[in-house]
């Protein structure tokens, strides 16, 4: 039996205060002045109400990467940045290609219970591009998969891609697409530009991933089949994804948090903590997925999240792993982007972080309005709060974040899933 | 001097120390004993990750000149093949308490990472990395540049009004992108001349003119051309067609040498391919500069390893 929760004093999505009441997994009222009858109450006077964080691109890394992070540590992390939903990409060991494995994938993330996840299948057996893996057979399982990704991998073969679009139909599914041209990227090491050219670093040109993605819009607007664009990068694909979605195309996309926030100049130092795929690109590509989340050209924050080991970050930049952890950060980096720049106030935070990427994936209670009858899944945010994100704000296994040391604005203070506290006072309970 | 790891943050002010502090090493080996007392007791480890028995054993001699103690370690595994870290590999040389590093390693930006990671305390000497940067070679063309120039006039100087002609391969370069800071940084005017497939493909930030047309740079009668090597390599992943297309269009031919002043100094960092990107005649011509720039090298280096180990650096960064 779960204790039942009042929430004293909550700004709902940054407006209006009201408590908020919680009974049996579910959200029993909203309104002012609630009578605690026998839950715990919280005080939240000052903190923004947002529905509980959906992240349609995490890497967990399990099964097969245990020392990078497991379901378990991945799902701590997650609930620490105030996540209730995680989206698994299927780049796991063995490849989250099978009915199999998703419902392994599944099954774990049950047994953690921290946030639910939500397995991503693959495109294509074992990412490797060549031939559909049973996407009928994933969607069709417990883990009832609807979105599918070879993310890592770009699937370049053009007609693979184009059956992909149109089979995944038959189940209301999605294909989440990595966009990066193999061939154009080669070797490549980070942006290619001013920057590579100084530092000798082979280059990984925008055209690589524009030229995937108006080669795909175009597939799916011939085909009429529903298409996501991966953490998408660049000014040019911005224009390629507004121009798409102008004819009408029925294409939506997301932008991490890092690319909102960092660019290539970073990389100067060569610390391997800012190596990262796609890559970091020019302040003029910021500005650019900023304007574009602002006008909803891009439909959601992802964060990519990609934890590895420590030996894997701390060498010479071209040994290192592409990659880095965003979960426990991203809220407040969308906050200082975004909201601090006055692009996006809270109730635009809970469209892209929340709503729309519930959506998109289709999945079922989370996302939702913060109402009476809903489901129990929130976070409170201290948007006044500010501090140096170190170490102790992880709560992942992987270390390999791009703002260590780095002031950011915000706290997550508490994240509600199915009814009960994950973190309580800005402590993760499992 | 704490370390040497590019030219781009090098000042005038330290470049032309280093130049002539070269002058007087230069001067102590035509002495009947060219080793010199100033770094007995010191460790000097050349780390070589990627062969290259000319910059290592450049390296070594100015070290034993110096009365340094070599270690040459060729670490031929490094961790992009699986065998040991570079952080392995640098608190292995930290415990045994190394006073330089001399690192050439296949991964652009290894020195400094090196240098910059808390892994050791010595100081770093960048002797190649990837196709980021080769310092040393660039202060070696300088001075080389230098003396032709000036001759024993040259302490103090810089390249003011030089007008230098890099060509070849410029992507793939750690020579061309040294040399292109340190000849600004010493006044120099630089032209680039390569096939368009071997340039950068922004190259905004530098301060060099970019051309195409070798036999255009030629008329302009540069004081000195450098010619880059071309690896064959790169003609199977389309930068060029072919090696006898390549010559022609961007080799320094005895046509070219011919259209050339007498007095244009023609450099190559070797290994030259005779015939691909310089003809013999050029190579062994009098204008030719490649074998002073071997000797020069040496001189260059002991300046380089006296200035970050004789003590006197205390107050520096």
């Amino acid at each position: 039996m779960t204790e039942n929760l009042l929430f004293r004093g909550a700004r709902i999505e940054g407006g209006d205060v009201a408590d908020i009441r919680i009974e049996d997994g579910r959200i029993a009222a909203v309104g002012t002045g609630l009578d605690a009858d026998g839950a715990r109450v919280v005080d939240v006077a000052g903190l923004i109400a947002l529905p509980g964080l959906v992240d349609l691109h995490t890497h967990l890394r399990e099964p097969g990467y245990e020392a990078s992070e497991t379901v378990l540590t991945g799902s701590r992390a997650a609930a620490a940045g105030g996540y209730t939903a995680v989206f698994a990409m299927p780049n796991t060991s063995p490849v989250a290609d099978t009915a199999g494995v998703v419902e392994q994938e599944l099954a774990l993330g049950e047994a953690a219970g921290l946030v639910t996840v939500q397995p991503i299948g693959a495109v294509t057996i074992g990412q490797k591009g060549e031939r559909l893996a049973e996407l009928g057979a994933m969607a069709s399982s417990r883990a009832r998969v609807r979105v599918f990704s070879d993310d890592g991998f770009c699937v370049w073969d053009p007609l693979i891609m184009r059956r992909a679009l149109e089979y995944v139909k038959a189940f209301d599914g999605v294909v989440a697409q990595h966009a990066q041209d193999p061939r154009l990227t080669e070797g490549a090491q980070m942006n290619e530009g001013r920057v590579s050219a100084e530092l000798g670093l082979t280059g990984w040109p925008a055209v690589a991933e524009e030229s995937i993605i108006a080669r795909d819009v175009l597939l799916a607007e011939h085909v009429g089949s529903r298409l996501h664009v991966c953490h998408l990068s660049t000014a040019g694909a911005v224009d390629i994804i507004r121009w798409a979605k102008r004819r009408g195309v029925d294409v939506t996309a997301e932008v991490t948090p890092h690319h909102l926030l960092l660019s290539e100049e970073l990389v100067r130092g060569y610390d391997a903590r800012y190596k990262v795929n796609p890559p970091l690109r020019r302040d003029e590509d910021v500005q650019a997925v900023r304007e574009g989340l602002a006008d909803g050209t891009i439909d959601i924050v992802a964060t990519d999240h990609a934890p590895h080991p420590a030996e894997a970050k701390t060498c010479e930049w071209p040994a290192a792993a592409n990659g880095m952890v965003g979960l426990e950060s991203a809220l407040r980096v969308v906050h200082q982007a975004m909201v601090r720049t006055g692009m996006l106030d809270w109730a635009d935070v809970a469209r892209v972080m929340s709503r729309t990427p519930a959506e998109i994936g289709r999945l079922d209670g989370h996302g939702r309005p913060i109402a009476a009858g809903e489901p129990a899944e929130l976070v409170f945010y201290d948007a006044d709060a500010t501090g140096v994100f170190t170490t102790s704000d992880l709560r992942g296994r992987g270390i390999n974040s791009p703002y260590l040391g780095r002031e950011l604005p915000g706290s997550v203070r508490y994240t509600v899933h199915d009814g009960r506290l994950t973190v309580d006072d800005g402590r993760v309970t499992a | 001097m704490r370390h040497l790891l590019d030219t781009k943050h090098l000042s005038r002010a330290e470049a032309i120390r280093i130049l002539d502090v070269a002058e007087d090493m230069a001067d102590t080996q035509q002495r009947e004993v060219k080793k010199l007392p100033a770094l007995r007791g010191k460790t000097v480890v050349n780390l070589f990750f990627e062969d290259s028995t000319r910059t290592r054993i450049s390296f070594e001699a100015a070290a034993k000149r110096l009365s340094a103690d070599v270690i040459n370690f060729s670490a031929k595994g490094s961790s992009v093949s699986k065998g040991e870290s570079l952080q392995d590999t640098a608190q292995t040389l930290q415990a045994m308490a190394a006073d330089a590093v001399v690192i050439r390693h296949a991964a652009s930006g290894a020195p400094r990472t090196l240098a910059t990671s808390g892994w050791i305390s010595a100081g770093v000497v960048n002797a190649g990395d990837g196709t980021h940067e080769h310092p040393t070679q660039a202060l070696l063309d300088a001075y080389t540049m230098r003396k032709r120039r000036h001759g024993a006039g040259s302490r103090g100087r810089d390249l003011e009004g030089m007008r230098v002609t890099i060509v070849g391969d410029i992507l793939h370069s750690r020579v061309a992108r040294s040399n292109v800071w340190l000849l600004q940084t010493l006044g120099a005017e630089v032209t680039l001349v390569a096939p368009p497939t071997l340039v950068p493909q922004d190259v905004s930030d530098w301060p060099v003119q970019v051309g195409f047309d070798l036999d255009a740079a030629v008329a302009e009668a540069p004081d000195a051309i450098m010619m880059l090597r071309i690896q064959l390599e790169r003609m199977n992943a389309a930068f060029f067609p072919s090696e006898r297309e390549y010559a022609r269009t961007w080799g320094l031919t005895t046509d070219r040498l011919a259209a050339l002043p007498d007095d244009t100094i023609v450099m190559h960092p070797g290994p030259m391919n005779r015939g691909l990107e310089i003809a013999s005649e050029a190579a062994d011509s009098a204008r030719s500069t490649v074998l002073e720039q071997v000797t020069n090298g040496v001189s260059v280096r002991m300046a380089v390893l006296y200035l970050l180990l004789s003590g006197s650096n205390e107050n520096e960064d």
